[in-house]
């Protein structure tokens, strides 16, 4: 057996709530998963119930062969978790953070000691080493709650909405240290509701919705059918009410979405002409500002495979103060 | 030997990061220091009485010290999410809440002798039994600090630890044997008296002391003991139903 997370039947409810409903997955070793989906979908729950901090009410949970249902503490010196909040210690400082948090794995001084130094030059905190975690800035708490999860080398990962929250700059920085770890063989289950993030990162996704997982499958795969499809988006200098009705009214075979205001998106099965489409926007007295090619983005199937307005999912993304994948 | 390292950091992180704060010395030097000097002046009686009134103030501030400051550093790693960090690490949940109770029961010894050493000023502690005083304050400390534990398993607020911690530690003060003879209690209380912990801890250490203990000096050791364990089983079974969802 090759997973280095096998999941079977698995769920979880609170009260009446079923938090996760019997989900199965496997990750293989040296993977990178994303677990897709809004929030309150599931995702910190399944990583609970994996890591050990919540039981299951049925199912069961294999990391890396071993039955962690039995018993939860089983396989966690094999796992880093990088929890979906900044928890280090606020009174500690970055470099003895990161020293107590290798002890925790059992990891002698000098080898805890050297770690940590080679960790804090990596994530770019070596000058805020003797800083206590409580100054620290959003972006810098994220990356060293990184480096603590990953300071004894664990092969496999479970990061939950690593870059919720943080700037542009630092969520760029983060992603460009999950790809390495990826490269280097580490075992990664990411939970994100950053569909870009998941798409660019990511060998293979599961949505999860309401506790249940819709879709699991390669972003190759799932993109498929969505590749012979084009797409359009329109930038109009003014906007007019139901002008994406009134496009699909006119229009029968293409699909119009407006996506932020004064900007809607065309898409169709088959070649698009854009002069009908320009005349359609004038007689309306908008003028058109930009036509510009996109390509069909993990967003749109997670959409189609969903039923979740990607809207909605811009909305929750846009909630963290700052926040910007 | 992974799982002692653990356990080692554990206890030298909370020492540092809150037991050696000057404001925690500051409390377990002040603490018992107000309290020697207010049973000593409501006493009445000359230094003659120091020695009559050292255990009770050894108790009390064991008591106070340790049930304090567990159930509010738990109560401030359970709201940061910090705590999930030793659920999560690879060492066993005994272990843990045994390194966590540990820098507890080392405050709580800390400051029980804090009061000696002010005591062995004013008067003469010959003839005190050291071993049978330190193994009680010991007893008590760790008795303390599960009491610690079960109120920050039962709250989840920094100031409702504090107020669930006064809710029994005062009546504990009265209903102990620390200062007033259980014997002299209402025979309606006598019974709640000995179903508390501190009562026995506070026996012991009159007979180390004093020599003026009433119960036999096994039974209470015994009974100090089976407290531990049964709070320790108690906490340890909370934990993993309330921590472990």
């Amino acid at each position: 057996m090759d997973a280095a997370i096998e999941v079977r039947g698995l769920a979880k409810r609170f009260g009446d709530v079923a938090a996760v409903a019997g989900i199965d997955f496997e990750v293989r070793r040296g993977e990178l998963f994303g677990f897709l989906g809004p929030n309150g979908a599931g995702k910190t729950t399944t990583i609970n119930l994996l890591t050990g901090l919540a039981r299951p009410d049925a199912g069961s949970v294999r990391i890396a062969g071993i039955d962690c249902t039995r018993d939860g503490k089983a396989a966690q010196h094999l796992m880093g978790i990088v929890p979906d909040e900044s928890n280090l210690y606020p009174e500690l400082t970055g470099l003895d953070n990161l020293c107590f948090c290798g002890a925790l794995y059992g990891m002698p001084r000098r080898e805890r000691e050297a770690r940590t130094r080679e960790l804090l030059e990596t994530f770019g905190l070596a000058d805020a080493a003797g800083r206590k975690f409580a100054a620290y800035s959003r972006g810098m708490k994220r990356r060293l709650t990184i480096a603590a999860g990953i300071i004894h080398r664990p092969p496999i990962l479970f990061l939950d909405e690593p870059t919720t929250g943080i700037d542009v700059a630092s969520a760029r920085q983060i992603r460009g240290l999950i790809a390495g770890l990826s490269r280097g063989g580490t075992t990664i289950f990411l939970t994100t509701h950053y569909i870009e993030e998941a798409e660019r990162l990511c060998g293979r996704i599961a949505f999860i919705v309401a506790g249940r997982i819709v879709r699991t499958d390669t972003v190759e795969n799932l993109m498929q059918p969505l590749e012979g499809r084009r797409a359009v988006e329109f930038t109009l200098d003014g906007a007019a009410e139901n002008l994406a009705e009134d496009l699909r009214a006119a229009f029968p075979a293409l699909e119009a979405q407006q996506v932020g205001p004064g900007r809607l998106r065309v898409t169709s099965a088959r070649p698009l002409s854009i002069g009908p489409l320009v005349r359609f926007f004038e007689d309306r007295g908008l003028a058109v500002g930009e036509a510009r090619k996109v390509r069909p983005s993990l967003e749109d199937v997670f959409v189609e495979v969903t039923g979740i307005e990607a809207d909605r999912m811009r909305a929750e993304r846009e909630k963290p103060a700052g926040a910007a994948p | 030997m992974k799982t002692w390292i653990a356990f080692w950091n554990i206890l030298v992180k909370d020492m540092r990061a809150y037991y050696l704060k000057p404001p925690n010395i500051s409390w377990g030097l002040i603490f018992p220091l107000a309290w020697t000097l207010m049973f000593f002046i409501r006493s009445g009686a000359g230094l003659e009485s120091v020695r009559e009134l050292l255990p009770g103030v050894m108790g009390i501030s064991i008591l106070f010290g340790t049930t304090s400051m567990l159930a509010v550093t738990l109560t401030f790693e359970k709201r940061g999410r910090s705590f999930e960090r030793l659920l999560l690490a690879p060492i066993p949940l005994e272990l843990l809440m045994l390194a966590k109770i540990g820098g507890a029961v080392l405050f709580g010894v800390a400051n029980a002798f804090v009061p000696v050493v002010m005591a062995a000023c004013l008067a003469d502690l010959g003839g005190v039994a050291w071993g049978a005083a330190a193994a009680a304050v010991v007893l008590v400390a760790v008795s303390s600090a599960l009491l610690g534990l079960f109120v920050a398993v039962s709250v989840s607020e920094v100031f409702e630890a504090q107020t669930f911690s006064n809710f029994f530690r005062f009546p504990m003060v009265f209903l102990c044997g620390l200062f007033f003879p259980i014997e002299k209690l209402p025979a309606l209380l006598r019974p709640l008296s000995y179903a508390l912990p501190l009562s026995y801890g506070a026996d012991a250490l009159h007979e180390a002391i004093r020599g003026a203990g009433r119960l036999p000096p096994w039974l209470d050791f015994a009974a100090l003991a089976a407290f531990c364990l049964l709070l320790f089983l108690v906490s340890l079974r909370n934990v993993r139903r309330k921590w472990i969802l």
